[in-house]
């Protein structure tokens, strides 16, 4: 087993990370979480389906769940307009993370997107803003977030809902500022080289892991679709256990320190020169 | 670019080379890149680097953006010796992403060493803080000295209490650094919380072209959002959005007077106006910095020259 993850390369990883018999966000709330009840609608214009959410239960506690929802075949793909959100779904999005703060729930988020939808009538809508907004309300957002990256984390697209306390990848999820296809157009100017910037990139679990960006790896002993439903069962019962220990360790602490903590991660992450000893001024 | 600099004098005449005051080469003529005209490089530079004929807005770099606003000599740049590394060691072909950073900081026509200058400024003697994009850097992608600098930047001003103007133009993140620029989306929001939790405002003026992470992040989380005529501001770039749609997008998509018509943007303000709107927008927002400037005006009247 562990010989076989060491052989699998950042594009086999990519590759298993958008197969389509992969499971969906909805596939683990189902199996991870008591009582969900979804909840539609950004309450201005429409309900995007490319993001579900709704309150739901872990043990004894109320949590509030989002997530970006791909399809698994054609049909399911129009209907959730491929997991790409548009401008209203993060306006849903956004509304459910105001419930959750209201109430004080933790907020689980998964995230499984190329990325947000590039379409002109996301522009119209105010694509950038509805994302900015999103990210905004989680920096501030009143209780534990844990989020975890189940297949693609596609740019911003993703980190709308992604950004947390606690960032979880299963083993064979991708995260990335930008699609190898479109990094190998733009930096190598040939889409040909997207296993090759996949790689530079290092947007898979283990590297991501080894950068410090991302606080724990799932183990997936088989890609998670190969022998469904047992490898699926032990992915979620896996991902259950962690939920349920870090939203405990999140708790701890209260709401200020929560915040604080919150505020110190993001603002540290980076890696810079500073020419000055002590930073000038 | 749509900016083409001409060193040579063309064949018409124009009877404008009588100007002898400024520092620009006097043959140096520069193209319109909205009506196409050819124009005199002084004439530009005495309208702000705005068309005479069509309003055209060229486009400037972080310093000019900064020195367009600023009193006179009131520009005190912040985190200059904050520069680029290179945390994923990325290299396409030959090329090492941080020796291509480190050539455009060394090259004799830049004036920053990173994307983003910040400092603190005056503004008709209002202090204020300023955090400007050089699109001629990696188009102004946002990568983690970009980040650090802003994120600095917001924790000075709230602790002194200063509002902070951000100017910005972008292609978005950073490639070369991977997901530590995509977080720079959410580090540059948590640094602008710190400025909200001061109750201090932040104005975002958005200038052609921005796009990607910071259109979609501290650009346009902003209290007020303005943008200069013309400039082409969106998430996704039009080409992108061309190639999903197949397609040719309508003349005028992505604009900022499409974005005001579309109720994303508070106001479209020409350049030459932007700099009493800031100064209105201060006097409204910081009332403590019109007192100063009243208070500094006062002692000058009585003969007293005010410190910092």
């Amino acid at each position: 087993m562990a010989a076989e993850q060491q052989a699998r390369t950042t594009w086999d990883r990519v590759t298993i990370a958008r197969h389509p018999q992969r499971p969906r966000a909805l596939d683990f709330v189902n199996a991870i979480f008591e009582d969900f009840v979804e909840l539609h609608g950004d309450r201005q214009y429409r309900d995007d389906r490319a993001i579900i959410g709704g309150p739901a239960r872990l043990g004894d506690q109320s949590v509030m769940i989002l997530g970006n929802q791909k399809g698994r075949n054609t049909r399911e793909n129009l209907d959730r307009n491929f997991g790409m959100a548009r401008p209203e779904g993060y306006r849903k999005a956004m509304r459910l993370m105001r419930m959750g703060a209201q109430f004080r729930f933790p907020l689980i988020t998964f995230v499984d997107t190329p990325g947000a939808d590039p379409g002109p009538r996301s522009e119209e809508h105010g694509q950038a803003f509805a994302i900015a907004e999103c990210i905004q309300t989680l920096t501030t957002y009143p209780a534990p977030i844990v989020s975890i990256v189940i297949g693609e984390g596609g740019s911003g697209g993703a980190l709308a809902i992604g950004v947390a306390d606690r960032i979880l990848m299963l083993e064979n999820a991708i995260y990335s500022v930008a699609s190898p296809e479109a990094s190998a157009s733009i930096l190598w100017k040939d889409a040909g080289q997207a296993p090759a910037a996949a790689e530079a990139m290092r947007i898979s679990a283990p590297d991501l892991m080894e950068l410090g960006l991302i606080d724990r790896l799932i183990p997936e002993p088989q890609p998670a679709h190969d022998d469904a439903p047992e490898a699926f069962a032990r992915t979620a019962t896996e991902l259950r256990q962690a939920l349920a220990t870090l939203l405990d360790i999140a708790t701890a602490g209260g709401e200020t320190a929560l915040l604080r903590e919150r505020q110190e991660r993001y603002l540290a992450i980076g890696s810079w020169l500073d020419a000055s000893p002590n930073g000038n001024n | 670019m749509r900016e083409i600099i001409f060193r040579r004098k063309p064949s018409f005449r124009t009877g404008r080379d009588d100007d002898q005051q400024s520092n620009v080469p006097d043959d140096m003529w520069r193209k319109c890149g909205g009506c196409g005209d050819l124009i005199y490089a002084r004439e530009l530079e005495r309208a702000h680097h705005v068309c005479p004929r069509c309003s055209y807005h060229f486009r400037l770099s972080a310093r000019q953006r900064i020195e367009l606003l600023a009193d006179a000599d009131s520009y005190e740049p912040w985190d200059e010796s904050l520069t680029t590394n290179d945390p994923l060691n990325f290299t396409t072909g030959n090329e090492r992403y941080i020796e291509r950073a480190r050539a455009i900081a060394a090259r004799s026509d830049n004036d920053a060493n990173e994307a983003l200058s910040s400092g603190r400024i005056e503004i008709d003697g209002r202090p204020l803080v300023v955090a400007a994009t050089d699109f001629s850097f990696m188009g102004a992608s946002m990568g983690s000295a970009y980040g650090e600098k802003l994120a600095r930047a917001c924790r000075r001003a709230a602790e002194r209490g200063l509002p902070v103007l951000t100017i910005s133009s972008s292609g978005g993140a950073r490639m070369q650094e991977g997901l530590f620029s995509l977080m720079q989306m959410a580090k540059t929001t948590a640094a602008f919380d710190l400025l909200r939790a001061a109750r201090l405002p932040h104005f975002s003026l958005l200038v052609d072209p921005c796009y990607g992470g910071v259109t979609a992040s501290y650009a346009a989380t902003a209290d007020i959002v303005i943008a200069e005529p013309g400039a082409r501001i969106g998430f996704a770039g039009p080409r992108v959005i061309e190639q999903v749609t197949r397609q040719k997008l309508p003349e005028g998509f992505q604009t900022a007077e499409f974005l005001l018509d579309h109720g994303l943007i508070d106001q479209v303000v020409p350049r030459a106006e932007v700099r009493a709107t800031l100064a209105t927008l201060i006097d409204l927002f910081v009332p403590q910095s019109l007192n100063a400037q009243q208070a500094a005006a006062r002692l000058v009247g009585a003969g007293v020259s005010s410190g910092g």
